[in-house]
């Protein structure tokens, strides 16, 4: 085991070639491209075994790697926003071929307005396709991840796809260290994958979208998967607990940081959680009882372990990093699901923020922290809010006055 | 925690900066996070790269909000609001500019309180170095500064981080960090680790319902060409192309056509003329020219032809 300085994306790397993936169908997109590029450096210097192959879109690009799994090889793939939107259509149909294999999405808000940080509306548009999703907090989660992923992913109990999710910039071009396992342990924890019977050839060919008419084949096919779905969290735990005792390194379904006599929790996602951590230890020197709970898998859904952890909890600040416009926050949406009828439910205190990768800093964790205090005294949760300041109001409003100057100047009405 | 900004131009090097300081640290047994932030720009556009060291795992994230030094590899940017360089600057940070200027000049005209350092990276790199690549002296002479990297170690740092980019290189970085290293002896330990937000005692954020506006106010379209023509990008310009009228054989149209930025115009006689407001300096046209009629002039050396 080496510990060194890796960035999300080389993690992610690392991952593919410690699985010993096969084929790599590949398509660039910042801030994914790192990964592939990785990769292709590896196979083309001959240091590992596999194919990298770039296809002309991010649809055939999954295309790709549903078929290739289906003749019963590993394979991975990588992408990010615009590219997993473009993918939609196939990952979709893939997820329904119940070939497994494992893809990184590098989490980038979508268009429009278009950039190129992040935020997790794009994952959350692949929420319902059938892919499982994992959601990494750190550069070292990111490698274990894709380990456990494919883990997971191939077992005879679950056989569906999986997503690995990291965020952009904040986990993909961040180098921190990380441990990187020794390749006959690795095997050892993930034996060479066992296509079940999957032998898609040219001379043997499978049709994988099968048609069905009527509506009761459908059904059945389709709640087939979603029975896998949910099998995936037994899965999931045997899996962790094998890399724990493996690895040293534990990755519960759920993690629940200082959450035992926590009266405020933090629900979040993804890399903004270690944040969450550090305002949760200061917040504790401060004498108050807080804690953080993230679920690492967002599908299938823990349910049960999140209520479990929030027993005691008395409110819950629900952070979401994404918008489901005309709705709000998705995971204070599902959160509200899980906790529908428990007995003396916590209230659940909704913010939007870090969109497009605006910084959430300690002082907005406090602050949050303070307005769910303010709720619990208060017995009720405020209108869910956006983070969001005068002083970047302020900014916009000067932009919008430039924009005027523009319009009259390109003879359009101010 | 030490928290550490680079401020620089696209080419510069501040993301390998990032990493040499980065490295080096993790090298003397830190935890690290280093990250450089930029946008879709090319070459020449303002790049930060932050940088975290401390002895337990560092879970902040994020752009530097409260940094303990910061190092601008290019002046111009001081000025430049978009380019942050100011931010979170409180009277314990110190500041390090590669300049010409001394230290206190810095100092006196950006009315800062804390200690302002000025290092002539051009005389202290020695040969082949220069203001084009400043990466290799930010990050040795931000290791003396912290007084947390020995000197073995940042070279070490330097060898893992090149490496893989020829031995001449590697040579010659090593030779500019240690050089900036050695230089900024007299400030070795200068810059302190700074102390977390506690949270009893923190600023409020300032937060606000975000008002509706229709969408003529708040769709974000953009106007024409207008947009580009106020945004003066010809300041991230490092090296300029410099057109030599006498070998120009006016074909009118490859410089101007495969300009990225539509820079350059044809004029009546056929004869190229580059907008110096709005050239980034990406030195397309000086690859593409048939008669090698362009140069690319370091833009320090364009502004003195200039004066």
């Amino acid at each position: 085991m080496t510990r060194t300085l890796l960035t999300g994306n080389g993690a992610a790397a690392w991952g593919v070639r410690l699985a010993e993936a096969d084929y790599v169908p590949a398509f660039p997109i910042t801030p994914q491209t790192e990964i592939i590029e990785t990769l292709a450096g590896w196979y083309e210097r001959g240091e590992v075994a596999g194919r990298l192959v770039t296809l002309e879109s991010e649809h055939s690009m999954v295309t790709a790697a549903g078929a290739a799994a289906a003749t019963g090889v590993r394979v991975f793939t990588a992408t990010s926003s615009q590219g997993l939107l473009y993918a939609m259509e196939m990952l979709y149909a893939v997820a329904g071929w119940r070939a497994p294999f494992v893809m990184v999405n590098v989490s980038r808000a979508v268009a429009s307005p278009i950039t190129l940080e992040s935020d997790h509306t794009d994952i959350l548009a692949a929420r319902d396709s059938g892919f499982l999703q994992f959601h990494c907090a750190t550069c070292q989660e990111v490698l274990d991840s894709v380990l456990i992923a494919y883990r997971v992913a191939e077992d005879a109990r679950v056989r569906l796809p999986a997503i690995v999710n990291e965020d952009g910039f904040t986990l993909s071009f961040t180098r921190e260290p990380v441990e990187v396992p020794d390749i006959g342990s690795v095997r050892a924890f993930l034996p060479a994958f066992d296509p079940q019977g999957m032998e898609f050839r040219a001379s043997r060919p499978v049709s994988q979208a099968v048609a069905v008419l009527g509506g009761s084949q459908y059904s059945y096919f389709r709640y087939e998967a979603h029975l896998a779905t949910l099998n995936a969290l037994a899965v999931y735990d045997e899996a962790a607990a094998a890399f724990a005792s493996r690895f040293g390194r534990r990755h519960p379904v759920v993690e629940a940081y200082r959450c035992e006599d926590a009266d405020i929790v933090f629900f979040l996602i993804g890399a903004v959680a270690t944040q969450a951590r550090d305002a949760v230890d200061r917040l504790r020197e401060a004498g108050r009882k807080v804690g953080v709970l993230r679920p690492r898998l967002l599908r299938p859904y823990p349910a049960a372990a999140l209520r479990r952890a929030l027993a005691g909890a008395r409110a819950v600040v629900v952070l979401d990093q994404n918008l489901s416009m005309g709705q709000g926050g998705v995971l204070h949406t599902e959160l509200a699901a899980a906790l529908y009828g428990a007995e003396r439910a916590p209230l659940l205190v909704s913010f939007i923020g870090g969109l497009g990768g605006r910084d959430v800093s300690a002082e907005e964790f406090y602050e949050m922290a303070a307005v769910a205090r303010r709720a619990i005294d208060a017995g009720v949760a405020p209108e869910p809010r956006l983070l969001f300041t005068a002083g970047e109001l302020r900014e916009i409003r000067k932009l919008q006055a430039i924009a005027v100057e523009e319009r009259k100047r390109t003879g359009g009405q101010a | 925690m030490f928290r550490i900004r680079f401020h620089g131009r696209g080419g510069q090097g501040m993301k390998t900066a990032g990493q040499i300081l980065g490295s080096a640290f993790f090298l003397e047994g830190f935890e690290v996070q280093d990250a450089p932030r930029y946008g879709a720009e090319r070459r020449g556009a303002p790049i930060v790269a932050n940088v975290r060291a401390a002895h337990a795992p560092i879970h902040e994230r994020g752009a530097i909000a409260r940094p303990d030094l910061v190092v601008v590899a290019d002046e111009s940017l001081i000025p430049v609001p978009a380019a942050g360089v100011l931010a979170g600057i409180s009277a314990r940070t110190v500041l390090l500019v590669i300049s010409a200027e001394p230290g206190e000049v810095w100092k006196a005209r950006l009315n800062l309180g804390g200690p302002v350092i000025a290092m002539n990276a051009q005389a202290e790199a020695g040969e082949g170095g220069g203001l084009a690549y400043a990466g290799a002296a930010c990050a040795g002479a931000a290791a003396r500064l912290t007084g947390a990297i020995a000197r073995e170690r940042l070279a070490q740092a330097v060898h893992d981080e090149l490496g893989g980019r020829g031995e001449g290189a590697a040579r010659n970085t090593l030779a500019q960090a240690l050089a900036a290293f050695d230089a900024m002896k007299a400030h070795a330990g200068r810059v302190g680790e700074g102390a977390e937000i506690a949270a009893t005692r923190y600023t409020a954020p300032e937060w606000i319902e975000v008002p509706f506006d229709a969408a003529r106010v708040s769709a974000p379209d953009i106007r024409g060409g207008a947009t580009s023509e106020l945004a003066k990008t010809g300041v991230w310009r490092t090296l300029r192309p410099v057109i030599d009228y006498g070998r120009c054989n006016r074909c009118a149209w490859v410089c101007s056509t495969l300009c990225p930025d539509g820079a350059i115009r044809v004029d009546a006689e056929h004869a190229p003329r580059i907008d110096y407001d709005h050239c980034k300096g990406c030195m397309v046209c000086v690859a593409v020219c048939p008669p090698h009629a362009i140069a690319a002039v370091p833009e320090r050396e364009a502004k003195g032809i200039e004066a």
